[in-house]
């Protein structure tokens, strides 16, 4: 039997860019994929005739570029398109419109409110500040604050150092913005309920957080590190859906000489003597490596894919341990053609961008007691995009395709598993509020998908319909994530290596975790260095 | 004014922070006069009739956290501190009237308590309890800056890394861990007994503008949890109610030969460039000092007695931007006799009552308070300190005080009688639930709402932390950034309140450690 130098479990973004640098520094690598298509959570599907759906992520930002430069992703068909503008909608039937004009934002806002308007280059100074201060650490493996090796205690140390360069009353402010909640963070800056319910969304999305919760504030940082060509902040479509990112970095590992197979589910890792040898397929194929990656998160890796017997027990119980809450549903919809939203003409850059309809922080705290109630939302927090608008690859001519984010549905109603019946519930509750602010959108709907937390586990593997892979909260980010003692992405048997979004830094379409896995992987294997470490622009 | 100070000292308000501030200046051989608005000194620790011949706890009920040391310096049991009860066990209460479950210091058990979760709860406490250890080392000094930092700042630092690293690689990395998440998620992780879980979850959240599943209330715990490191099994009682602590307080400072003038109220801090001279009082009397303390909180101390115009603007902002609206009323029920909670015998109708049967009970009444409504099924902790103390009330009469969570401070359509009225039934109903007959009972009752408190106890907000201890305004970012140390950006002004680090609840400890900071100079 063949045996590879590397096997990566799972084919989603970060299982490939993993495989793609042990690729490319000469190792002969394996990726198994169970499902009969690649890419896991960033993929386009065809599930209607003509249609394309990023059905899972949707939008592009976090992707790291010094990886999209190495894999040289452009020349493997990947093109970013950034998109401005966006908008939330009022009950009242005004709006508030985001604009990527500074002067014309500045207009906006003073609409609402001139006081606000003031306010909001301080605010975005603020942001900017955090999100600088944090860029330059997606590319490092954390260290680990409980050993005294020279290599952990010298990252300490230069942690230490950029934090000191801050000064002590904007390390205390940095402290303050990690441990905040995004709503207490906005109440300092702004009084209107709309702007700020329009900012307040990134600390939401895909967490069982509320606004009010403390540490969201963090959570929109998470979303706010991303850059699309340099532009730091900014959120770009991937033209042809989001595939085309899973895509692009296959074809890169594949012109390195990687091999990918799908309808391959790994049912075990192999450990023998302390060590991987290689996994079981859920079929019986066995196949060997010296390597085992797994891109699962870390509650399939330890509780699934690993017998018990083979692990430490605080493994276990960590693994039994991690929150990784099922938070959010999501549609994805054809349209027969563009909706009209009132109040703004079509073709406005303000339908081009997110689309949101909550218009204060307590309809969407109210939205978080629903999650927390065990049950979705009745009055869900919207992320709505028609990216056809942009990308016309997605749609035929004159149609378009809708993806709307939906914040919160939980991953268990009252404890047990969602039926079908409720799925359409949730889907009619999330169409019903978009049909409140566009009249002709229901006539519109050729093809609905409806997807809750269940159908994101069952299909894509996550647990409970985590995007993140893992709760981005602080019990479990840096050297804390996934648990404490294993954030190095070494697993806790020889060979053994986790490269998900359940490491350092999380996730989102950033690729991070699975290119600073490879890192630790060619250091154990005594091999030259190729994963770059921070961005020069950072 | 003439170039000389009259005093060394001048402390803004008698609290109990105020008074061992100035008990410790004062032993140090500082002259020091404490100004007290109120008639009577001790702030939120006091004793006060609420009905003609009942006598209540007005503020604080319940003595816990009390730094023993700052008992032992100022003898404060030969000033006539006494304890009507001590290490009180906690009983919650379950709402099918038996079943109830004691917890006493890291024991739990009676009700359908498990073997299992008896022995999970230990191990949780005793876990925490070896990081309150370190914690308790961090605030019985000045909190730290980290990059500003002197010989005495880094001596701190050292210590906590060093302490830290002594709780051994597991338990310390579980402490970076569980310092940062909410008590929801830990409970689970150990107990399943949700009776317990909800009674626990009660202490994390007390005082405070959070529930259960807000992030960082294992913190909260953790403060909570001082009271046991300082190895008490539960809280206690004067004798004579919180207003004795006072009374000690002040026999203390008089005898170290502090000057303490009541019905004084302090109407401005007077500036000279940027530094503190002195004060003017409300009666146009002005006393210069050396050094001025505020007692009040960080909020009123800015924006009432110093004026936000002679501070800069970015640090007024960022005083007017401090969380410390309250979100806790206090209950006082005069009663003809002792209430009969259902399964529980006389004797232990005087430990301390809980009612929070499960967790999502407390995180549901939070949520009526995050949109500024009452809370319809309260979470309730309950003394009834008559059971132990019969100075309180006439023989055969009892005293029920209590802590009603939540009741926002503000309140939509604001606190008013009929607001105040409906708020004060709902908790009378929840404990009714409990002991059915006790409105029969009930003589006279009062309800102080956070705004009530507020101008009781002349605090913003009415917030008996003087500010939220949410994990962005403890430690070295308490009351604020630019603010830390107990010093203030105006100089000669410092803060000894339960605004600054380490926090409030009768504690003591921010008002020693200001004074040490002081000394300092």
């Amino acid at each position: 039997m063949k045996k590879y130098d590397a096997i990566v479990i799972g084919a989603g973004h970060n299982g490939l860019c993993n495989a793609a640098y042990l690729a490319k520094s000469g190792l002969e690598v394996l990726v198994l994929e169970k499902n009969s298509y690649i890419g896991g959570a960033t993929v386009s599907r065809e599930l209607h005739t003509d249609w394309k759906y990023s059905n899972c992520s949707y939008v592009c930002s976090l992707l790291r570029p010094e990886i999209t430069r190495d894999l040289e992703l452009p020349r493997h068909g990947l093109q970013v398109q950034p998109y401005g503008g966006g908008v939330t909608f009022c009950k009242n039937g005004d709006y508030f419109g985001n604009y990527d004009d500074h002067e014309r934002q500045q207009r906006e806002i003073a609409r609402h409110s001139k006081r606000d308007a003031n306010a909001y280059d301080r605010y975005a100074a603020d942001v900017m500040k955090q999100t600088r201060l944090i860029r330059p650490f997606l590319m490092r493996t954390p260290p680990d604050p409980t050993s005294l090796r020279p290599k952990d205690l010298k990252e300490l140390m230069h942690l230490a150092k950029a934090f000191g360069e801050m000064g002590e009353e904007g390390l205390a402010d940095t402290l303050r913005f990690w441990t905040m909640s995004i709503g207490d963070f906005l109440d300092e800056y702004f009084e209107t309920d709309v702007l700020k319910a329009h900012l307040a969304g990134s600390g939401i999305i895909g967490t069982a957080l509320g606004v009010y919760s403390p540490g969201s504030a963090y959570v929109l940082l998470h979303h706010y590190m991303g850059d699309v060509d340099g532009t730091v902040g900014a959120w770009g479509f991937a033209r042809g859906g989001m595939g085309a990112v899973s895509a692009a970095l296959a074809s890169s590992f594949q012109s390195f000489g990687g091999e990918i197979k799908c309808d391959a589910e790994v049912g075990q890792i192999i450990v023998k003597n302390g060590k991987t040898t290689g996994v079981a397929l859920a079929n019986g194929d066995e196949y060997r490596a010296d390597i085992v990656v797994s891109n699962l998160d870390p509650k399939r890796t330890f509780l699934n894919i690993m017998a018990e017997s083979d692990l430490p027990r605080d493994v276990v119980r960590k693994a039994k341990n991690f929150k990784i809450r099922g938070s959010s549903g999501k549609l994805n919809i054809a349209l027969d053609g563009m909706p009209t939203f009132e109040g703004i003409e079509n073709g406005s850059i303000l339908l081009k961008g997110d689309m949101h309809f909550s218009d204060s922080l307590e309809r969407m705290e109210r939205a978080y007691d629903d999650w927390k109630d065990e049950t979705w939302s009745k009055d869900p927090y919207l992320d709505m995009l028609i990216p056809s608008q942009i990308d016309p690859t997605m749609a035929p001519p004159g149609k378009h395709m809708m993806t709307v984010f939906v914040q919160y549905a939980p991953p268990y109603i009252d404890g047990r598993e969602w039926t079908d019946e409720e799925r359409d519930q949730f889907g009619e509750t999330v169409i019903q509020q978009i049909a409140n602010h566009s009249p002709d959108f229901r006539d519109l709907i050729v093809h609905c998908e409806v997807r809750t937390p269940r159908e994101l586990e069952n299909e894509v593997g996550l647990t409970e319909g985590n995007i993140f892979m893992g709760e981005l909260t602080f019990d479990q980010l840096l050297f804390n994530r996934p648990f404490p003692g294993y954030a190095q992405y070494r697993g806790p048997v020889k060979g053994m290596y986790m490269c998900s979004s359940g490491t350092h830094p999380g996730g989102g379409v950033m690729a991070a975790p699975g290119a600073n896995a490879a890192r630790e992987i060619l250091h154990d294997l005594r091999r030259p260095n190729i994963v770059p470490g921070a961005y020069a622009d950072d | 004014m003439t170039d000389q100070a009259n005093v060394d000292a001048i402390i803004i308000g008698a609290g109990h922070n105020g008074l061992i501030c100035a008990n410790y200046l004062a032993k140090a051989g500082k002259s020091v006069l404490v100004l007290e608005a109120k008639e009577t000194v001790g702030g939120a620790a006091c004793t006060r009739e609420f009905a003609p011949g009942f006598k209540v706890s007005a503020g604080a009920q319940w003595l816990y956290q009390l730094n023993p040391n700052v008992v032992s310096d100022l003898k404060l049991l030969a000033h006539g501190l006494e304890y009507a009860a001590q290490d009180l066990e906690s009983i919650a209460l379950n709402p099918n009237g038996k079943q109830h479950i004691i917890i006493h210091g890291s024991h739990a058990g009676g009700g359908d308590l498990s073997e299992h979760d008896a022995h999970q709860f230990a191990a949780l406490q005793g876990q925490l309890l070896r990081f309150v250890n370190v914690l308790d080392r961090v605030f019985n000094r000045r909190p730290p800056k980290l990059i500003e930092s002197d010989w005495h700042d880094k001596l701190t630092l050292a210590r906590l890394g060093l302490d830290m690293k002594m709780l051994g690689k597991e338990d310390m990395s579980e402490m970076l861990r569980v310092g940062l998440i909410n008590i929801y998620d830990l409970l689970d992780e150990y107990i399943d007994n949700p009776l317990l879980k909800g009674a626990l979850s009660v202490d994390a959240v007390l005082g405070s503008h959070m529930g259960p599943r807000s992030p960082n209330t294992v913190f909260t715990y953790l403060y909570r949890l001082l009271g046991q490191h300082y190895r008490f099994n539960g809280p206690a009682l004067l004798k004579g109610g919180m207003g004795q602590l006072a009374d000690a307080l002040l026999s203390s400072a008089q005898h170290a030969g502090v000057e303490v003038r009541t019905n004084c109220a302090v109407k401005k801090v007077n500036l000279n460039a940027d530094s503190a001279q002195s004060v003017t009082l409300c009666n146009g009397e002005t006393i210069s000092a050396k050094s001025i303390v505020s007692n009040a909180d960080p909020k009123t101390t800015f924006t009432k007695l110093v004026g936000l115009r002679h501070i800069e603007g970015g640090f007024s902002r960022r005083v007017q931007v401090m969380r410390m609206n309250g979100n806790a009323a206090k209950l006082h029920l005069a009663l003809d006799g002792l209430p009969g909670f259902s399964g529980l015998s006389e004797h232990q109708t005087g430990a301390r009552l809980l009612i929070a049967p499960d967790m999502k009970y407390v995180e549901r009444a939070f949520n009526h308070a995050k949109y500024g409504e009452l809370s319809s099924a309260p979470a309730i902790d309950i003394s009834i300190p008559t059971a132990h103390d019969s100075s309180l009330a006439a023989i055969g009469q009892h005293v029920l005080c209590a802590t009603v969570q939540y009741a926002p401070y503000d309140l939509k359509g604001g606190w008013n009688d009929e607001q105040t009225k409906q708020a004060q039934n709902l908790a009378i109903d929840t404990i009714a639930q409990y002991a059915p007959r006790i409105k029969e009972q009930i003589v006279s009752a009062e309800y102080l709402s956070p705004v009530d408190l507020e101008q009781e106890f002349n605090t913003y907000g009415g917030h008996w932390h003087h500010g939220e201890i949410s994990l962005d305004q403890v430690l070295m970012m308490r009351p604020t950034p630019g603010c830390t140390q107990y010093r203030t950006p105006v100089d000669n002004l410092y803060l000894c309140g339960a605004g600054a680090h380490p926090g409030g609840g009768l504690m003591g400890l921010a008002g020693k450690n200001a004074a040490e900071e002081i000394l300092r100079g």
